[in-house]
């Protein structure tokens, strides 16, 4: 149930387009005493039926620019390859301390971006 | 090749790094580089980001996945919320100040951000 909880609120805030996943990784993590490496595999597996849900309607309304889309996923692929491999590699402990670091400039960014 | 297409190939491959790295993130470095380094509005620059991230994710998804990262007894409760929690969020996008939500959002993300590095 607490789960459930936890997917529910990250849920409302990826919806906002704020990123669910800075609040669903430590609340598994701090909470729910879950390994850093699971928590960021629970959160890369939630996204996919949410961003499936939202690509089909931003895809009707014709809101994608693929011009652009298509080269970065061709460097992401690369990087998406990179990174999981060290993800999955490294000590749970020192991801967890880097994804803090991580989170840190997230919430600087968000605290002192203007605009909007 | 031109200047235009390494920086695309280039913030791909950062994206793909923080998302495989960190297992989410890879919006929040797409959506400021379409915007501030590819002058793409805001609002077409999130639906874009979807489009790149979903791939890249499931890429990451199966590498976890092989490495015994993915838990599926906890993965599907919180799906299941996160499902209904999205719906949720995105009929609240245009009725709640987004702006004082964001400082909120951004004060309790350093503060969590602390807990995760000195726990």
């Amino acid at each position: 149930m607490i789960l459930i909880l936890v997917g529910f609120l990250s849920g409302i805030i990826s919806g906002m387009g704020i990123g669910g996943g800075t609040i669903l990784i430590p609340s598994l993590v701090l909470f729910n005493n879950i390994k850093q490496q699971d928590a960021q595999g629970v959160n890369l597996i939630v996204f996919l039926p949410v961003a499936i849900t939202a690509l089909y309607t931003h895809y009707k309304k014709g809101n994608i620019d693929f011009s652009f889309a298509k080269l970065i996923i061709l460097g992401g692929i690369i990087g998406a390859i990179i990174g999981s491999f060290l993800a999955t590699s490294i000590n749970p402990l020192s991801l967890r301390k880097y994804f803090g670091i991580f989170l840190l400039l997230i919430g600087a960014y968000e605290l002192f971006k203007k605009k909007e | 090749m031109d200047k235009k297409k390494l920086k695309l190939l280039f913030i791909g491959l950062v994206a793909g790094l923080v998302n495989g790295l960190f297992g989410s993130g890879g919006g929040t470095i797409v959506v400021p580089a379409l915007v501030f380094l590819m002058g793409v509005n805001d609002y077409k620059a999130h639906a874009t980001a979807i489009s790149i991230i979903l791939p890249l994710s499931i890429i990451s998804t199966i590498i976890y996945f092989t490495n015994d990262s993915i838990p599926f007894n906890i993965a599907i409760p919180v799906t299941l919320g996160g499902i209904i929690g999205s719906f949720l969020g995105a009929k609240l996008l245009n009725k709640i100040p987004i702006n004082i939500l964001r400082k909120i959002f951004g004060s309790v993300i350093i503060y969590t951000a602390i807990r995760m590095i000195w726990k």
